[in-house]
């Protein structure tokens, strides 16, 4: 039985019905945005009585995560290009004493100058090390990370370094305009920024298609050296303002601030849909994922859990949440 | 109808993806001892259908006979234990493993509990010399050629009782002499009682194997017939869906630019030890040919002026200025496109939709400013996608989700885009069907018609002498000849030529 009916091209189908758009419709894309809607629903159901719907609540939530996004929105160019930065937390903490000095000894400008070259000289070495050296991102900066830190807690022999400018302490962190904190336009301005150059400049998409396939984009004509060697710089700096942040807020500079919280960004992109093997990545995922985690610690607190039992929750719902999103 | 001399029998098979029909109640029948050619276009449902055999997809409906007895095949496990055995076109090898770890992989042959690695030794050796090749099972694959890891996978395959094998174009990466031993070796087993199911777009090799053939076109069984019975002509017609005539002859194109400065000349370039003192110049409006064995340099050659790899000596000129070529960018900015061998790898970033793909090397001419204009890049890249007839659902739509030879045009339509003065393209219709590639071959005699000159590299002679005006053949990394296509009478000169002869 042979049939010769010649048939209509198989791959321009017609336009489909409502119906089928939505089977087409690849939810696991926007899992965070789910996850984050059903987290949000259910703690405000739970804990209406706690307060959790209030302002404040709300406002502390951003502001608690404010530094983690940060951080994360830097993390997300160098997991987006297929390499990993694991030492961003100890970058901040490290710009944060040197910061701190800086103003002590110098006034504001160079203090801050001092901070942002912390985290160019950190992400240049980092960058440097892996673009041309080709060692892998995960050793060079998980032995950045013990320098960073080392040298940060060496320099100050394990003291904080008080920082009395209030110009300083106003602008990165302790200060509000209007009613919104000074953290939270930081960490909108860099998402705002993160986004645009990711999505909608040349550079954005170099990154991505070196992540996604880097002898492609060496046959195409991109410079991935020079690609790797910019995100960790990136990297770095971002890093170096999140130091800054912590430093205004916390109006001192010190070794331990920022510890740990190379993990929190790093869940944050993967929880925000970044590819963890590099070649897709978005900064609002990102942005949502950072929240998410914030939103779980704050909930987590006000339904009265203590810090152990927060702990095993919060790991729980971050391997949920990434096992609904993964591909199949 | 259920005669029982059907090794396999695929009955009604439909298949969809995301609700795209792709198979469209197909009826498949492999005879025992037979070689079944299974043939169509690019996108036709060849690879689906023979996944949904092995386990890998499952089919929405249909039904699958092993010996006349039906079988669920669930899964690759499910496949194996019914006798369906695979040569992956992406090899299924662990690269650290020796040749017999790799055909005993979760099947070792135990000692007292331990994997006895002398007794798998010796069973892949035996395993090969029913093969009648030479294989050292002691080897470490990763430092084996292509063939071998084919060979090696058919042994594993074999070691598994496989009694139907899948080949979905295995000779891509051989040389000549190699495909000869690959089609030998499947004479042997066909004489065992094995049948063969076999994918090409090559006809010449389906004709010289192949018992029957079965054709798909857009996801249907067009017709199952004994190769003796149907005319080449049907066959190309049933693939291609309409008939291409004189696609393979080669038409003297009027001389251009005539004598004038060269639009790309090359001078002892130099690079390792494949590309040895190459000389020769390319005139606007010409297309160059290049012929030479596996390894003779011409992939190397090709790197070599797109900067890829770095020169030790030499002068690239292009319009008789000298160009400085140190990087592909550096290529890029003089004038010249690469269409690499291997798209998968290096032409393509498959996660990426094919809008994406084909703009990445575009993004300065579409950016205002700092951004990128993504209205301007739409536009752009879907009158690409128009130019060259690429099949695509969707622009958005991963580059992945194509079929082989819409990957090629889409790598080929991403360079055109950049309106390159010299156009590099190393073997640009591997895997592609033969409507498709009399298309990309007009495609290069247009190119070559607005001016631009062409440099073509392809094992397959018969095209090589359908576009190129000259041909240059290599040797070791050298130029052993450069023939005017005036002095190459017939394929079987040029091979001589190639040999060294
Ligand atoms: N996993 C998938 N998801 C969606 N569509 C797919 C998938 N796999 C294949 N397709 C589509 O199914 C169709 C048939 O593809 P298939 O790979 O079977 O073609 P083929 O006959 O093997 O072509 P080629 O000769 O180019 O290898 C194509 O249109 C392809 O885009
Ligand atoms: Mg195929």
């Amino acid at each position: 039985m042979s049939k010769t009916a010649p048939q209509p091209v198989l791959e321009t189908s017609a336009s489909p019905n409502f119906g089928e758009m939505l089977k087409r419709l690849d939810w696991r894309r926007y899992v965070i945005y789910i996850g984050f809607v059903v987290v949000f629903v259910f703690f405000a159901i739970l804990l209406h009585d706690q307060g959790f719907l209030s302002a404040v609540n709300l406002l502390n939530i951003f502001r608690q995560t404010a530094t983690i996004t940060v951080i994360a929105v830097g993390m997300t160019y160098v997991i987006a290009c297929a390499e990993i930065d694991l030492s961003v937390g100890s970058t901040a903490g490290l710009s944060s004493v040197v910061t701190a000095m800086a103003i002590a000894q110098w006034g504001l400008v160079p203090g801050i100058l001092a901070g942002l070259a912390t985290g160019v000289a950190v992400g240049a070495v980092n960058g440097g090390l892996v673009s041309l050296l080709g060692i892998p991102s995960f050793l060079v900066t998980l032995g950045m990370m013990g320098i960073a830190v080392g040298a940060a807690q060496w320099v100050t022999a394990s003291a904080p370094q008080p920082i009395l400018d209030d110009t300083f302490n106003t602008v990165f962190g302790s200060g509000n305009i209007g009613p919104v904190p000074g953290l939270v336009l930081w960490s909108a301005l860099f998402v705002a920024a993160g986004a645009v150059v990711l999505s909608r400049t040349k550079f954005g998409r170099q990154v991505l298609a070196t992540g996604g396939n880097r002898t492609a984009a060496d046959f195409t004509g991109i410079n991935t050296k020079r690609i790797k060697f910019q995100v960790l710089l990136i990297s770095g700096v971002v890093a170096s303002v999140a130091g800054m942040l912590y430093a205004g807020r916390l109006q001192s500079g010190r070794f331990q601030w920022g510890t740990g919280d190379e993990l929190s960004a790093i869940a944050a992109v993967i929880l925000g849909g970044t590819s963890l093997f590099g070649g897709s990545g978005t900064v609002i995922g990102t942005l949502f994922g950072s929240l998410l985690i914030g939103l779980i610690n704050n909930g987590l607190i006000l339904a009265g859990l203590d810090s152990s039992q927060q702990q095993v929750v919060r790991g729980a719902i971050i391997i949920l949440a990434v096992a609904l999103a993964r591909k199949k | 109808m259920n005669t029982p001399d059907n090794a396999v029998e695929m009955r009604s098979i439909s298949k969809g993806f995301n609700g795209i029909p792709v198979l469209n109640e197909v009826d498949f029948e492999v005879r025992r001892g037979e070689v079944h050619a299974l043939a169509g276009g690019n996108g036709a449902g060849k690879s689906t259908l023979m996944k949904i055999l092995q386990g890998v997809y499952q089919a929405d409906t249909g039904k699958i006979l092993i010996d006349g007895k039906p079988v669920a095949i669930g899964s690759i496990q499910d496949a194996k234990s019914a006798g369906i055995g695979m040569v992956f076109q992406e090899f299924s090898l662990v690269p650290s493993l020796t040749v017999a770890q790799n055909i005993f992989l979760a099947s070792e042959p135990l000692a007292r509990g331990l994997i006895n690695d002398r007794e798998a030794v010796r069973r892949a050796k035996k395993l090969f010399d029913e093969m009648e090749v030479r294989v050292d099972p002691k080897a470490e694959v990763s430092r084996l050629g292509t063939a071998y890891w084919q060979l090696t996978e058919i042994a594993k395959a074999l070691s598994q009782n496989a009694r139907v094998l899948i080949m979905d174009e295995p000779t891509a990466s051989l040389a000549k002499h190699e495909t000869e031993a690959l089609f030998e070796l499947i004479e042997r087993l066909k004489a065992r009682g094995i049948s063969i199911i076999y994918i090409s777009h090559r006809m010449d090799e389906v004709y010289r194997i192949a018992d029957r053939i079965t054709i798909l076109r857009d996801g249907r069984r067009l017709l199952t017939e004994r190769l003796s019975d149907v005319a080449p002509e049907q066959i190309v017609e049933g693939i291609v869906g309409r008939k291409i005539e004189g696609q393979l002859a080669y038409r003297a194109r009027a001389d251009l630019a005539g004598g004038g400065v060269p639009l790309l000349e090359v001078r002892g370039l130099t690079s390792g030890p494949r590309v040895r003192d190459v000389s020769f110049a390319l005139r606007p409006g010409e297309i160059l040919g290049v012929a030479g064995l596996m390894g003779s340099g011409r992939t190397e050659l090709a790197r070599t002026l797109f900067g890829i790899d770095k020169a030790t000596s030499g002068d690239i000129l292009i319009k008789g200025k000298k160009v400085a070529i140190g990087s592909p960018q550096q290529a890029i900015e003089a004038g010249l496109a690469l269409i690499p061998e291997d798209r998968r790898a290096q032409g393509l970033v498959l996660e990426h939709s094919v809008r994406d793909n084909l703009l990445l090397p575009l993004l300065g001419k579409i950016s205002r400013g700092p951004l990128l204009d993504l209205g301007e890049g739409r536009k752009l890249s879907s009158s690409l996608i128009e130019k060259l007839a690429v099949k695509v659902a969707h622009p958005n739509r991963p580059v992945r989700l194509l079929s082989g030879g819409n990957q090629q045009k889409v790598v080929i339509a991403k360079w055109m885009g950049t309106d390159p003065e010299v156009l590099i393209l190393d073997e640009p219709t591997a895997g592609v069907d033969i409507g498709t590639k009399s298309e990309i071959l007009d495609m290069i005699r247009d190119l070559a018609g607005t001016g631009k000159a062409v440099i073509v590299i392809s094992s397959e002679y018969p095209e090589l002498l359908a576009v190129s005006d000259r041909v240059l053949v290599l040797k070791e990394g050298s130029v052993i000849q450069d023939l005017p296509r005036g002095d190459i009478a017939d394929e079987e000169s040029l091979q001589l030529a190639v040999q060294g002869v």
